[in-house]
């Protein structure tokens, strides 16, 4: 049951508001870097991963900087 | 009359890039996203533009708003006010309802279909002023929805700036496509060849 409510809560997170974010700037970043779909698409995979992994690294600074509050 | 055209640089290997009349084509972009690319005959790219950032701006809308209180709330002209529209109006003719029920409203009308875009009231009383009420009952989505219409606003730039002078072609560019070609090799490699037909089998 807790397990069911942890799912239930992480789908109902804010977080998730970010994701059509991620996939649009991304897109468009990469469709300003080239002209053909593939590479688009291809470009845009690197830069929404990269994008992703910035966020998950400024998460992690700011989830341990108030765990040391 | 002869078009108006202009040659955009392209990767070693590719064909220079025909852009048709960029300045008609920078303000058609920012008029509506995708439109510039779409009269250069850039379609797919048009299309990825039009999805991408109106798809962004409208939810944008959706989250700042509601039935009660009137769709699309989150994008209104407020002068110095509301710096957020600077970026909003970046997406063109979209956000132009914004600058009408301004107008509207500063000639002391009513605004029109159900305050869509419309300015927040001002009240003597801060918590009756309307954008406290806004904040009330949208709680975070009221933040969401601004911020969705502004990058759909300054992306749209990133569109206009594409109409104009055509993809971005500098060192990085050069390296994705180095590496893009790489990988092509590699998908070649990995994709099983034919086997051959053995004789006396039915092909």
């Amino acid at each position: 049951m807790i397990e069911c409510l942890l799912a239930v809560r992480w789908l109902e997170n804010n977080l998730w508001y970010a994701l059509p974010l991620i996939v649009a700037v991304s897109l468009v970043y990469a469709a300003t870097r080239h002209e053909e779909m593939r590479p688009i698409l291809r470009h845009s995979v690197r830069i929404g991963l990269w994008i992703l992994g910035f966020m998950v690294a400024i998460f992690a600074v700011l989830l341990l900087i108030s765990s040391q509050l | 009359m002869a078009k108006y055209e202009q040659t955009a640089e392209q990767p070693a290997g590719q064909q220079p890039l025909v852009l048709k009349d960029p300045p008609w084509a920078a303000f058609l972009a920012w008029l509506l996203p995708g439109l510039g690319h779409w009269y250069q005959g850039r379609k797919p790219k048009a299309a990825l533009f039009f999805i991408c950032i109106m798809g962004l701006f409208v939810y944008g809308l959706y989250l700042g708003g509601s039935s009660k209180l009137g769709w699309g709330r989150v994008v209104y002209y407020g002068g110095r006010d509301r710096l957020p529209f600077i970026c909003q109006i970046g997406i063109g003719a979209p956000a132009f309802p914004a600058l009408f029920q301004a107008m509207v409203v500063s000639s002391g009308g009513q605004p029109w279909c159900g305050g869509f875009m419309a300015p927040p009231k001002p009240d003597p009383i801060p918590s009756l002023h309307e954008l406290a009420i806004l904040n009330k009952e949208l709680h975070g989505y009221w933040e969401l929805g601004t911020v969705y219409t502004m990058v759909a606003g300054l992306l749209n730039i990133l569109a206009v700036f594409d109409a104009a002078y055509g993809p971005v072609v500098g060192e990085d560019g050069k390296k994705d496509e180095e590496e893009d070609e790489e990988e092509d090799k590699e998908d070649a490699k990995e994709e099983p060849s034919p086997e051959p037909q053995q004789d006396g089998e039915p092909a």
